[in-house]
């Protein structure tokens, strides 16, 4: 207790370290908020509750590890791990995921739960069970007086994330196939009826989701570490952002990766650093109760 | 007439079945291990399979084992646990029950360790291990185990006597000198923070910042953001290798200036070749170096062991050898010594002839205590030097003198 009083009472005595720990979880926030994109694109189109969500992301940051140490430029990996992450993704709907699709929430559950686990043991044996990390060698940005730190290489994660966010947001929204996927989410039968292959919107669905949390993974690879057993930590802040935001709100989803990742860092300073993720199932608990008490059945759809 | 002809025919089976021991090669004494080979200790589980497998070779390139004029090589049954403790308790029993394992290597970790020793206990099977230096393992009244490194209060404890040092070398009183510890929440890294925090009190010095890190740990911002406001003189971070990988990066990011800073598994986190200069200057414990100067009959020198390991596998080439391996290695040592000493293979006198061990070694004097852990020899602590670790304390086997403070 007296160790918490004294951590909030430093908030005060130091207020611009309020500042930075808003921005830290910006900067971090960003991150689980392209996974979280993914995965409430799946969830949202395909009824499908990705539990490997958080493995596609670490798979992503090991090709882009992959890729450094056999010479290729860590800004590069990023763009390769999209691509690499979409097939790959297409491969999994292919072999697992189209069989599941139309059975019940159970065995959607299972398949991704053994996907998950097979990834991780996959990656362990090819990579081995050490962490890793990308270091870009980029210097740090300081303001006031040091205070605030800003790695360039973070900078870049975050605009990388960005752009990859405001280009998947706006391929939404004009393109056809965009168009396409937003029906299918609205209503599967209508959209088949209307002309619309949902087979294909489905695998594409899926494929992007892959690589939009490949990406993530590249990214996260030159700011964080990784290890092949890490997946589970990202599949949980994505599940919790997800459902915070509720299903049909793209933009939400991005603004609570946000909020989530600034009070992860609020509840670290505080609470201390082993109950930075508590704060994140907390809030989805609160969330679920909340949600709960109001029974309200609001049809949702992507928008 | 019938029981005559049954009788010779018993005798004549065994001979046929014990046929003296004048044959030339060398027969198998069979050791047991469940150690990770997959899951989230693979890496050093492998280490520690290669350490006992280059001891093995080793031994038997130099004549095997002598037993009461008998002549045996050592041959391992491994059995992956996985990295989880239930596994390793079930393999354990596996090995002893359906194997007929009569003597056991450790497995990788002290939580892995922590699940077998009452297996082992249980059925009275001895068992050296080499990876498991949690003191709760000692504390146990357990007969059958030993174990050849120090144990886990001793890793960083040193960084605290030699911030007293310095700071009275710098005119001040050692009970000014202020401590952040943060360790993970596991059984090996609270025994450090205990031994820490226990010399820190014995110095009368103050602990300004105590946390525990999550297992998954990837970002320590919220501490670093505190070890700068509070300025500490001592930081002492132990989280197995993504501790180190992420203290080591972020303090650099962060801009942290502490005057020392130690942290575990520095080697296994590869922070001289990830990070460059950001790792200058930090102090690394570490169980074993090679620059140190013990040595024995059959490895040699430290220094000998280190280059044979790496000449006999080439996957360590260019690469650093862990101290995990060398005390593996050890631990089969341990074994031979008390193989020979017993004149016999029964469990029961192999069991006394290793509490009565007393042994020089290429890893450092073996002694065990009444509990089962090696009080003859003490932790080093290890400074990365321009990217070289140099060892630079305990004094006695100090080669290089400390950079203090930081930056």
């Amino acid at each position: 207790m007296d160790q918490i009083a004294g951590n909030i009472s430093l908030l005060f005595q130091f207020p611009i370290v309020n500042l930075k720990i808003v921005l830290d979880g910006i900067m971090i926030g960003s991150l689980f908020a392209l996974a979280a994109y993914g995965l409430a694109l799946v969830w949202g189109v395909m009824n499908v509750k990705n539990l490997a969500q958080g493995d596609f992301v670490i798979a992503g940051g090991y090709i882009s590890w992959w890729l450094v140490e056999n010479g290729v430029h860590a800004l590069l990996g990023v763009p390769i791990a999209f691509i690499v992450m979409w097939g790959f993704g297409w491969f999994i709907y292919r072999v697992i995921i189209c069989r599941v699709i139309d059975r019940d929430l159970f065995t959607t559950l299972l398949a991704t739960f053994g996907l998950a686990i097979m990834i991780a043991q996959i990656l362990n044996l090819l990579f081995g069970s050490d962490t890793q990390s990308v270091d870009l060698g980029y210097n740090t940005l300081y303001f006031f007086d040091g205070f605030i730190d800003v790695p360039i290489a973070k900078l870049i994660g975050v605009l990388m994330a960005g752009t990859l966010a405001t280009g998947v947001i706006i391929f939404m929204k004009y393109s056809r196939m965009g168009q396409a996927i937003r029906a299918t989410a609205q209503d599967r039968r209508a959209a088949r009826v209307l002309g619309i292959d949902t087979d294909k919107v489905y695998s594409f669905t899926f494929s992007l989701n892959a690589a939009i949390c490949g990406a993530a993974g590249a990214i996260i690879v030159m700011v964080w570490i990784i290890q092949p057993f890490y997946g589970i930590t990202h599949s949980i802040r994505a599940f919790v952002i997800v459902t915070a935001a509720g299903l049909g709100n793209l933009p939400g989803v991005i603004a609570a990766g946000l909020g989530i990742g600034a009070l992860e860092q609020y509840g670290a300073i505080i609470f201390g650093i082993g109950y930075q993720q508590a704060i994140a199932v907390l809030l989805l608990l609160i969330v679920l109760i909340f949600r709960l008490s109001q029974q309200r059945r609001v049809r949702q759809s992507l928008q | 007439m019938k029981i005559n002809l049954s009788l010779m025919g018993a005798l004549v089976g065994a001979t046929l079945l014990f046929p003296g021991s004048a044959s030339a090669a060398c027969e198998a004494i069979t050791l047991g291990s469940a150690i990770s080979l997959t899951g989230k200790y693979a890496t050093n589980g492998i280490h520690a399979k290669n350490g006992y497998e280059f001891a093995i070779q080793k031994i038997k390139d130099a004549g095997g084992v002598q037993v009461d004029g008998k002549c045996y090589n050592f041959n391992v049954i491994y059995y992956d646990d996985e990295s989880k403790g239930d596994r390793g308790a079930t393999l354990a029993e596996r090995l002893i029950n359906q194997d007929k394992v009569q003597y056991m290597l450790g497995p990788y970790s002290s939580g892995l360790t922590k699940a077998i020793a009452p297996i082992t206990e249980k059925y009275q099977i001895p068992m050296v291990e080499a990876e498991g230096a949690s003191r709760s393992l000692f504390n146990k009244g357990y007969k059958y185990l030993f174990a050849v490194l120090s144990t886990s209060e001793q890793y960083l404890a040193s960084a605290i006597a030699l911030a007293a040092e310095k700071a009275t070398e710098s005119g001040k009183d050692p009970s000014s000198v202020r401590v952040a510890v943060a360790v993970e929440n596991d059984p090996f890294s609270l025994d450090i923070r205990a031994g820490v925090l226990e010399d820190a009190a014995k110095f009368g010095m103050k602990a300004v910042v105590d946390e525990k890190l999550p297992r998954d740990l990837s970002d320590m911002s919220a501490i670093l953001t505190k070890v700068k406001l509070l300025k500490p003189d001592v930081l002492i971070v132990s989280g197995h290798s993504k501790g180190a990988a992420t203290a080591v990066r972020q303090i650099a990011e962060q801009n942290i200036s502490v005057p020392m800073l130690a942290i575990t598994h520095c080697e296994a986190a590869d922070v001289t070749g990830k990070f460059g200069a950001a790792a200058n200057d930090v102090l690394c414990s570490t169980q074993w170096a090679e620059t140190l100067s013990y040595e024995d009959p059959l490895f040699g020198t430290a220094a000998n062991y280190y280059s044979e390991f790496i000449a006999a596998n080439s996957a360590y080439q260019g690469k650093k050898v862990p101290y995990q391996t060398a005390q593996a290695s050890a631990a089969v040592y341990v074994f031979k010594d008390a193989f020979e000493r017993a004149g016999s293979l029964d469990k029961e006198a192999v069991r006394d002839a290793i509490a009565a061990t007393d042994l020089k070694t290429f890893y450092g004097n073996i002694k065990f205590s009444e509990a089962g852990n090696n009080i003859a020899k003490p932790m080093v602590l290890r400074q990365i030097q321009d990217g070289k670790y140099n060892v630079v304390a305990p004094s006695a086997f100090a080669s290089h003198k400390l950079n203090w403070p930081r930056d």
